[in-house]
């Protein structure tokens, strides 16, 4: 076999992979070598040097660091003679001549490398009798982490992940010898949205986050493997809890997805679970006293009566469901069955008016794996500031160019967080895509040099909508020029949560469970299989709060919805929630929205419930339950099958589980997943097959592009940090939010007479606000930039016309 | 008395007032051996400079001709002059740099055609202002008078010299420490393997990295040939050779000789004998990093690479630092040691943490505070950075800065191990008072 080689590892003759590092082929076979600095992610550098072993060689035994050596024929090692033991000895030694073993009020005591090296390598005690290095005791180096100097081993985890994975290298070792430590630069904390991910590769306790800081010792933990809903990556998790609480997320080094890594949006954003302002019982509104606590009986009566009067009466077509996207699959299933054919309405819509067609999303064909990225050749990224609202696909998209070789084209309205790693960056106006993807499919103008980079197959492009001024239909003609490219796969890119999940179980106007078409041939099978279905054409966000706000929509269901927040025209969501007469909400917190409600049911939520969740690939995978839900809290497909049945119908829903083995009769696609598999045998997930009963195959639209009319176009984005409820109701998170601004180009700015002004006013056809002005010359010219729904913002609606006025 | 060479320092002495000069270079002879290397081409050149059998100068004493032979076929090729000279005891690259830069001007025109290079560096240690100053003003004239730049000397050869200022870190004299220092990283030296500078070196390019005496002898040895060349040598070590010659001796100073003498004909002929009369207790020879000699069992050694390796030791970088009797030797070992832990680079465990404990415990013996355990806690912590104390070291780190820290303890106690405890048993220095 010539890309194996035969070495022999203390006295065992192995065949391994050639090439590979010493380190991991001993571990392959069961030969662990000890290790600080050594990550199986990041470079070597061989600085710790705790991987220290001998080789034979023709001129004698030389000492090597197994982290830096790879195998070679006849090789032959000894990773535990007497020479060997002896410089772990020493190097735990010297290790532990500056640590200060305050293990016991050490966040890693329990858990901590450094202490099992010892126990399992080191010397028994140490001849070290004089003073200690000291340094001051934990310093913040951000909001969210805190630096001990004294616990630093100096592996270079923290500042190699910075500066190889994360691309912000706000950590640098200072000074030298004895005097190194590690430092950010003065006046720049450690604000990187991964920050958190040096914390859990930190071998001792140097790097502590505030979120878990003093909250638990390891051996009081509970753990259980889990998927991130923060974005759509279906990140793999390990959730920890403590008393009923979750008190850290770490993540699982599993290749499809993440490779071990987190944003700090995912690490942190559990702390809304157990968050005091958890809605703990059902909740009616009366006019006077606003909302008051009731039984599950009486809220569930009276929804069900003034269902049922508003069903009698005008029917299930002004009847309207927003939300799911925050459901797991088996909830999702549960809600669009309870709209289907209790409710008997199409209007049903998880993607609060995120504008991509549903089909896009679930349907295409030759979708990518995110580990396509890894063998891809060119990267198209077009679409959202990855970095923004799809964090640990940058991260993966990142590698890949940067060190994996492949060419990367950009194209966005201002900078993104890939700019640097991209080989080609393009940048236009909202509203003008189409001309520019019209040069880009002709390689000509000032696309033709990002169109030959993407000449060479297998190219993975992500596609996806820039922001909300951002005409929806260019993505899908976006996606049609990536089908045109050489061995072409497509991610289609949406950030909320499960909702993928969601339009998979049918939270769609226009979809049914399986990628199903509403009014198709799979439909039938359905209606049989669900005793009925609803046959009007169903109206998407914007046409039900459109509706709603006529007088067409009598009843709402918010299902885990803010609209008033989250929609990007809020003003419209304000008319039509005002309107509904009866609006009834399933929720953890009450919202702006929730606030209007006339019946809140409080529904468990992450880490409070089992379930299965589909990734952006079609990834299946389980979400656990670590934790109960707070108070009365109850799974969203029970009180929709207990509403059910007070509405006169049988759901037939008995559990979580039970209903996953439904959605794997129903729902094509889905056939064959069953919790036990995921459990089990397929715990990185199942990716069910692409494209669904009617797969968009992406026809190039004709020239979309509804165009502003004046001189300025708005670019309404999103952010990681928002005043959502998750990152609001996360006391770590709530305070990074940047804050709400409007960003003009300096051109643009002294065009509009704004050059030194502070705040402007920003005016679109849907609302308007006064916002600070920050100067940003990555912007197009002529793109105002404004980060949606941060802080104290008015809803400013998606334009795209803008006017910028001086305040 | 015995007689110097004058090679590569013949013009410094001849001309003291000029020797740094374009006009006098180029009056001596200057600048027609480069004229001649642009005729000759790579692969004769490195053959050439095998045939003469040159050793580098920096320490390593690894044949020039075999490292260009190494070099990597990928290009840009770059070529750096270590001009670091931070050694303890070095100083001699100092008097090439500001008495002779053309010379080095000339080598590094040789050096760069040889290895295809048309960007060359040259690394200034810090504390050399002096120095620089006078390189990059010979540089500046090299470049009017054309004979760097575009189209060297009429031809189409292009060569650009760039003159770089440390900033005061030893380190950096290592050569993978000084490429990710030009490159405007921290100086730590990179992993060998992979990153040799031959094949992977500044920018990742291949690099080749010589010391200033080592590029300094290439004019000559086109010059002379390298038969002749060979012959102003002993054997293996061929060509002359700079000591510097420093402590307590009655002549300090460098000088340019032949390998092969003995050593006591180095410290009382050529520099002298030892100062005020006293008598020769130790010396050190071949720089901070190298183990000691004592009279007893080295004054009558030979002084070539081979006999000094075999006694456990080195010639480095030709720094003989010489010690008589009123020197306390756990001071002079701690002021060594110190040097070493101040100047780690801090990467590796053993070298960071190690070396300051070393330092720690001889300031405890030499203050008085020592115990009878530490002297062989001096030689297990010791052997922790260097295994088993062995010469040359077996190194548990990367580059050879933390067992450099071990030589003087491996010394001490073995040549001085009574005085060691006698600073135990006496509550400090036996010698305080005689001491300078
Ligand atoms: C800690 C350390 C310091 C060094 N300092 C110097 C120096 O100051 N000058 C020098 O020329 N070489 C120094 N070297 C040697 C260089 O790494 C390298 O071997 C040398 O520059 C190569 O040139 P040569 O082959 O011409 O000797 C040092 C090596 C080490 C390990
Ligand atoms: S802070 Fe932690 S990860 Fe960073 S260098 Fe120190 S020990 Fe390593
Ligand atoms: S031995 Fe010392 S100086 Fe050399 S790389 Fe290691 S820490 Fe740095
Ligand atoms: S693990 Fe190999 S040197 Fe740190």
């Amino acid at each position: 076999m010539s890309d194996h080689v035969t070495v022999t590892i203390d006295g065992r003759k192995l065949e391994v992979p050639a090439g590979e590092l010493l380190i991991e082929a001993a571990q392959e076979h069961g030969t662990y070598i000890p290790r600080f600095c050594w990550h199986p992610r990041m470079k070597p550098v061989g600085m710790c040097r705790m991987c220290l072993v001998e080789l034979e060689t023709p001129r004698g035994p030389a000492i090597v660091t197994a982290c830096t050596t790879p195998v070679s024929d006849g090789m032959v090692v000894h990773t535990r003679n007497e020479t060997v033991q002896r410089m772990q000895e020493g190097v735990l030694e010297f290790l532990l001549i500056n640590h200060p073993l305050d293990c016991p009020v050490c966040d890693r005591g329990g858990e901590c490398p450094l202490q099992d090296h010892v126990m399992a390598y080191g010397p028994g005690e140490s001849r070290f009798v004089e003073e200690k290095r000291h340094f001051e005791k934990p310093i913040p180096i951000s909001e969210l982490v805190l630096l001990d100097r004294e616990r630093c081993i100096l592996c270079a985890r923290c500042t190699r992940f910075s500066e190889e994975i994360s691309g912000d290298p706000l950590i640098e070792f200072t000074d030298r010898g004895n005097g190194v430590h590690i430092a950010t630069f003065p006046d720049l904390p450690f604000s990187s949205y991964f920050s958190g991910n040096t914390v859990q590769i930190c071998p001792v306790g140097a790097l502590t986050a505030t979120a878990y800081r003093f909250r638990a010792r390891p051996w009081d933990l509970e753990a259980v493997e889990s998927t991130c809903m923060h974005c759509t990556a279906g990140d793999r998790i390990n959730l920890q809890a403590s008393h009923n609480e979750v008190v850290r997320i770490l993540g699982v080094d599993v290749e499809p997805t993440n490779q071990g890594w987190l944003s700090d949006r995912c690490r942190f954003g559990f702390q809304y679970v157990g968050s005091p302002d958890r809605l703990t019982v059902p909740l009616i509104r009366d006019a006077e006293q606003g909302h008051t606590e009731v039984t599950w009986s009486e809220a569930l009566d009276l929804a069900a009566t003034r269902i049922g009067e508003v069903l009698a009466g005008s029917g299930g077509q002004s009847v309207a469901v927003l939300g799911g996207a925050r459901l797991t699959n088996e909830d999702a299933y549960a809600l669009s069955k309870f709209a289907r054919v209790v409710l008997g309405t199409n209007h049903v819509d998880a993607q609060m008016d995120d504008g991509l067609d549903p089909q896009f999303l679930a349907a295409t064909v030759d979708r990518a794996l995110i580990s396509d990225l890894d063998s891809a050749k060119a990267i198209l990224v077009w679409g959202p500031d990855l970095k923004e609202e799809h964090p640990t696909l940058y991260l993966r998209v990142r590698r890949a160019a940067q060190e994996l070789g492949a060419a990367l084209v950009v194209v966005h309205p201002r900078r993104t967080g890939l700019d640097d790693r991209a080989t080609h960056k393009l940048t236009y106006r909202p509203g003008e895509g189409a001309d520019l993807l019209t040069e880009l499919v002709a390689g000509s103008g000032r696309a033709s040099q990002a169109r030959q980079a993407l000449a060479e197959g297998p190219v993975v492009g992500l596609v996806g909508r820039t922001g909300y001024g951002e005409d929806p239909r260019l993505a899908e003609a976006v996606a049609a020029f990536v089908r045109t490219l050489p061995d072409a796969r497509i991610l289609p890119l949406a950030r909320r949560a499960n909702i993928y999940g969601a339009l998979d179980m049918g939270l769609a106007p226009t979809l049914l469970p399986g990628r199903v078409s509403v009014g198709g041939e799979g439909a039938r099978s359905i209606a049989e299989a669900w005793g009925g279905l609803a046959e009007h054409p169903g109206l998407d966000t914007r046409g039900i709060l459109e509706a709603a706000a006529a007088g067409d929509i009598e009843v709402l269901f918010l299902v885990g919805a803010d609209p008033l927040r989250d929609v990007p025209d809020g003003a419209l969501a304000r008319r039509a929630l005002e309107r509904v007469p009866f609006v009834v909400a399933i929720d953890q917190f009450l919202t702006d929205s929730s606030r209007l409600a006339d019946v809140v049911f409080c529904a468990d939520g992450f880490a409070e419930k089992e379930g299965t969740v589909t990734n952006l690939e079609g990834r299946v995978q389980k979400v656990n339950r670590i934790v109960p839900g707070p108070g009365q809290t109850r799974p969203d497909w029970s009180i929709l099958d207990d509403l059910a049945r007070r509405l006169g119908v049988e759901l037939g829903f008995g559990s979580a589980e039970a209903i996953s083995k439904e959605i794997a009769d129903v729902a094509p696609a889905y056939r064959g997943v069953t919790w036990d598999r995921l459990d089990w045998e397929e715990r990185d997930g199942i990716v069910v097959p692409d494209g669904g009963e009617a797969p968009l195959r992406f026809v190039p639209a004709d020239t979309p592009g509804t165009r502003a009319g004046g001189d300025l176009v708005l670019h309404l984005a999103r952010v990681m940090y928002d005043d959502g409820v998750t990152v609001r109701h996360s006391p770590s998170l709530a305070g990074l939010a940047p804050g709400a601004a409007v960003h003009l180009h300096p051109d643009d700015a002294a065009r509009l007479g704004l050059a030194s002004a502070e705040t402007a006013r920003v005016v679109t056809e849907q609302g308007e606000a006064t916002l600070p002005i920050r100067l940003d010359d990555t912007l197009h010219r002529g793109v105002v930039y404004v980060p949606f729904n941060q802080p104290g913002m008015p809803p400013l609606g998606p334009g795209p016309a803008v006017t910028v006025t001086p305040a | 008395m015995t007689d110097q060479l004058r090679v590569i320092t013949r013009r410094m002495v001849e001309h003291p007032a000029d020797s740094h000069t374009l006009a006098r270079y180029e009056a001596t002879g200057g600048y027609r051996q480069a004229r001649r290397a642009l005729d000759m081409g790579r692969d004769e050149l490195v053959e050439l400079v095998k045939e003469s059998g040159l050793l580098g100068r920096g320490g390593a004493a690894f044949p020039a001709g075999l490292k260009w032979s190494f070099l990597a076929p990928a290009r840009p090729a770059y070529l750096v002059v270590n001009a670091d000279e931070s050694e303890p005891g070095t100083f001699k690259d100092r008097q090439l740099l500001e008495r002779d830069p053309h010379q080095l001007v000339e080598g590094m025109i040789i050096a760069a055609v040889a290895n295809e290079v048309h960007h060359a560096f040259v690394y200034v240690r810090g504390e050399y202002p002096k120095p620089a100053r006078r390189l990059q003003r010979a540089v500046d004239e090299a470049y009017t008078a054309g004979y760097l730049g575009e189209g060297i000397f009429g031809s189409d050869y292009d060569l650009e010299v760039t003159v770089h200022l440390g900033a005061g870190a030893y380190i950096c004299g290592e050569e993978t420490a000084l490429i990710n220092s030009l490159e405007g990283r921290r100086g730590e030296p990179r992993l060998k393997p992979p990153y040799f500078p031959a094949a992977k070196g500044l920018y990742m390019m291949p690099t080749i990295v010589n010391n200033v005496e080592t590029v300094s002898n290439l004019p000559h040895i086109l010059e002379m040939g390298p038969e002749a060349y060979k012959a102003l040598g002993h054997e293996a070590d061929t060509g002359s050779f700079l000591f510097s010659v420093s402590g307590h001796v009655n002549r300090p100073g460098n000088y340019e000789l032949p390998h092969g003498l003995t050593w006591r004909e180095l410290i009382y002929d050529v520099a002298g004998g030892i100062r005020d009369g006293n008598e020769l207790k130790t010396w050190i020879p071949g720089g901070a990093s190298a183990p000691w000699f004592v009279p007893s069992d080295h004054l009558d050694l030979p002084i070539t690479k081979d006999a000094t390796a075999k006694a456990g030791s080195m010639l480095g970088s030709g720094a003989v630092v010489v010690m008589d009797d009123t020197t306390c030797v756990v001071r002079a070992a701690e002021r060594i040691v110190r040097f070493f832990a101040h100047e780690s680079c801090g990467q590796c465990t053993p070298c960071r943490e190690g070396t300051t404990w070393l330092e720690m415990i001889l300031r405890r013996i030499e203050s008085g505070a020592g115990r009878e355990v530490d002297v062989d806690l001096l030689l297990e912590v010791g052997g922790n950075i260097s295994v088993g104390l062995a010469w040359p070291p077996r190194m548990t780190t990367i580059c050879p800065l933390g067992p450099s820290a071990v030589s003087p303890i491996i010394s001490i106690t073995k040549y001085f191990k009574d005085e060691v405890l006698a600073h135990i048993h006496g509550n400090g220095c036996p010698l305080r008072g005689a001491q300078r």
